[in-house]
């Protein structure tokens, strides 16, 4: 850990996330065209854009989860698999059983597994690392409940300890605020601003306009590609939300649909 | 009835060795084939393995355990690739395009079978029942012990498997839980999945000697189902559903042995009863688990309903006390005004007598110290919640009284006390009756 420390030092400089020319496609259909942006160092990113708009899907591409068409990622100048301990991940609430039969804490332990390695069982520090996670999150007497028995806003809290605990330099969150109470969404907010403080970068997926102001320092406009991006004051306006929110590209969408067509005649 | 088991230990002993070890070595994997929303997968693989099979015997010419292991593996993976690309590119569910693959697989296993090596004795009906009942016959000689042969080989993939979820528990555990995690830290929940799916085709073949392919399925799936409704965590849900296993194995045996001879039949098919057993656990689990048990649960409503009689009834006779009404409390009154059926009622006023909080004299109910402390605190939550719902709520004072009555209830001291400061202190509610004082124990 502390021999790769020099390396860090290079790499430190270097964009925390480099995507160009990326497009991504399920069944031919494109989900992302051409989609394109920098984050500099130490920013709060918000995503924004409609239902569809690819959201999700940029956030899975960046780590490498479904395949790309074209296009290349880098995550502190390198490939992702090489990056993969300085990010951490944040999936939506909705994509996980939350009947599996864990606890809070074994959830939250799992942001540990890439340190622990293949094959071998956590250890005392792991745990106390973990339990620190929870106590920063402000969930700590709930680390032995079974995770049904957690609700929305304490479920997400233990998702966000699991990421604090990787100690990434980057986080992806894939809609973190989405039906959490009052209290949790301050206590995320805080925790964003704490690891701004620390220099790390945050690319978190959003969907309150009302809050992107007071919350991010930097945005992506996304709707199959992106409309808009940069600091919050200069490209979060009404146009580029028209842009963005006004209709979908129905061109876009009637090219893929010919192609298809064509495809399935041929 | 005499239960005559005629128990012989080199036969049943063994019979039951065997049983038992298969069902643990399914029950291990099933724990994640029950977590991952698999089962069916499972099914799918046990029976697609046949044409396997089929291959391994036509190329090697013999039955040896090698090379039926590795044409089952093979086949194994290819059934969860082929579900997993007919999945994609039919654009259909899992289920239909698992159903697609294992059935297509089967039946040219079936035929493969019946067509080429039917003069063996590699046939059909070995393979869909078992023969765990012949297995004490085919032995083998270990260190000078004559062992039977599928003893052994259950033996090795049940230590295989253990090996397995032991060593990859972790890995086995978040990739389950949440793929997506799992893939972005680098446990690649393919390579996990396709290893599962080797191990459960190698399972599966390994068993269908004993227990035969329809009941791989169920000592894969029951013993795990049953352990899953049982407890919250996943290392004691693998310890369960393995004692699931034992308890299936051994009991079936012995009840296959058992009833039919109790009744004057010959004994029935240990896998069969092995089923059975499993599924009644698995029904015991349903009934009685301590959270979502149904038994379990209907029990709670019994008791939370007797609780609320016994409240109405002491503070009935509480409200009589505070009036001084002349009206004299026997049984009969009582359970005219509370509406309550015999049962309930006798049930409820032998635990109130238990308690100590009534006593009976000349047929007459009266409160003890101690039901009359309860009663005050009741009627207490009863008119602080009608001043809290008139004078908070703004409902109409005709119809707090039923709101209220629910209420009391479920209210504690500390609510009471939240009530009386909110309510600003009151000494009477809506209706001029008293509230009286908080008796608190000592």
């Amino acid at each position: 850990m502390f021999s790769s420390s020099d390396k860090q030092q290079d790499d430190s400089d270097s964009a925390p996330l480099l995507v160009e020319d990326l497009t991504v496609a399920y069944h031919r259909k494109p989900v992302l065209w051409d989609v394109e942006f920098q984050i500099p160092k130490g920013s709060l990113v918000g995503i924004v854009g409609p239902n569809g708009a690819g959201k999700s899907t940029l956030l899975k591409a960046i780590m490498g989860l479904v395949p790309i068409a074209t296009g290349s990622i880098k995550v502190f100048n390198t490939p992702y698999r090489k990056a993969r301990a300085k990010v951490g991940y944040v999936p939506q609430k909705e994509s996980v059983d939350w009947d599996f039969p864990v606890t809070a804490l074994d959830v939250v332990m799992m942001g540990l597994y890439k340190q622990i390695g293949w094959c071998l069982p956590a250890r005392r520090h792991h745990r106390t690392q973990a339990l620190r996670a929870m106590e920063q999150v402000g969930i700590a007497d709930l680390a032995h409940r079974q995770i049904s028995q957690l609700s929305g806003g304490q479920q997400q809290r233990t998702f966000l300890a699991r990421a604090l605990v990787q100690n990434a330099d980057l986080y992806l969150m894939d809609e973190p605020f989405a039906a959490v109470d009052a209290s949790t969404e301050k206590a995320i907010v805080e925790i964003l601003r704490g690891l701004k403080k620390e220099g790390k970068t945050a690319i978190v997926i959003h969907h309150d306009l009302q809050t992107v102001n007071s919350y991010f320092d930097h945005v992506i406009l996304l709707n199959m590609r992106v409309v808009a991006d940069g600091p919050v004051e200069e490209v979060f306006n009404q146009e580029n939300l028209n842009k963005t929110y006004g209709g979908r590209l129905t061109l876009l969408e009637e090219v893929s649909e010919a192609m298809r067509r064509r495809e399935r005649s041929l | 009835m005499t239960l005559d088991l005629n128990w012989n230990w080199m036969l049943d002993g063994w019979i039951t060795a065997v049983a038992v070890v298969c069902a643990i070595a399914c029950a291990l994997l099933g724990n994640f084939l029950v977590l991952r929303r698999m089962s069916m997968l499972g099914d799918a693989i046990t029976h697609a393995v046949l044409p396997g099979l089929a291959v391994a015997f036509l190329i090697s010419d013999s039955r040896a355990s090698l090379p039926m292991f590795i044409g089952a593996a093979i086949v194994g993976v290819l059934t969860a690739f082929f579900t997993e690309w007919i999945r994609r590119a039919g654009k259909v569910d899992e289920g239909a395009s698992m159903g697609v693959v294992f059935t297509t697989l089967f039946a040219i296993g079936l035929v493969m079978i019946v067509q080429t090596i039917d003069q063996v004795d590699l046939d059909a009906n070995c393979v869909l029942y078992g023969s765990i009942e012949l297995t004490p016959l085919d032995t083998i000689d270990v260190a000078g012990w004559q062992i039977p042969r599928a003893f052994c080989t259950l033996f090795l993939v049940m230590l295989i498997n253990l090996t397995f979820v032991i060593v990859f528990y972790k890995e086995l555990k978040v990739t389950s839980f949440d793929p997506s995690l799992a893939g972005s830290i680098g446990f690649s929940p393919a390579i996990i999945h396709y290893a599962l799916m080797v191990l459960v085709a190698i399972t599966a073949v390994a068993s269908f000697e004993s227990v035969g392919s329809v009941l791989v399925v169920a000592m894969m799936v029951v013993p795990a189902a049953t352990a899953y409704l049982l407890t919250h965590r996943l290392h004691i849900m693998i310890c369960f559903s393995i004692l699931a296993a034992i308890i299936s194995a051994v009991a079936g045996h012995v009840s296959a042995i058992a009833i039919p001879a109790s009744f004057g039949f010959r004994s029935t098919s240990t896998a069969g009863m092995m089923a059975v057993i499993s599924g009644l656990l698995l029904f015991l689990a349903a009934m009685f688990a301590p959270r979502q048990g149904i038994a379990v649960k209907l029990w709670n409503q019994l008791a939370l309903s007797w609780h609320i009689l016994g409240d109405d009834i002491v503070a009935l006779l509480y409200r009589v006390d505070e009036k001084q009404a002349n009206q004299r409390t026997e049984k009969a009154w009582i359970r005219e005004v509370l509406l309550c059926s015999p049962l309930s009622f006798t049930v409820v006023m032998t635990w109130l007598r238990i308690r100590g909080e009534i006593v009976i004299k000349t047929n007459e109910l009266v409160l003890t110290d101690q039901g009359q402390h309860r009663a005050q605190n009741l009627v207490r939550s009863h008119r602080l919640w009608e001043q809290y719902l008139l004078d908070q709520v703004g409902i109409d004072p005709s119809r707090v009284h039923p709101q209220a009555e629910q209420m009391e209830h479920y209210t504690d001291k500390k609510m009471r006390q939240q009530l009386h400061q909110v309510t600003e202190k009151p000494s009477i509610d809506p209706h001029g009756s008293p509230i009286p004082e908080e008796r608190s124990t000592k």
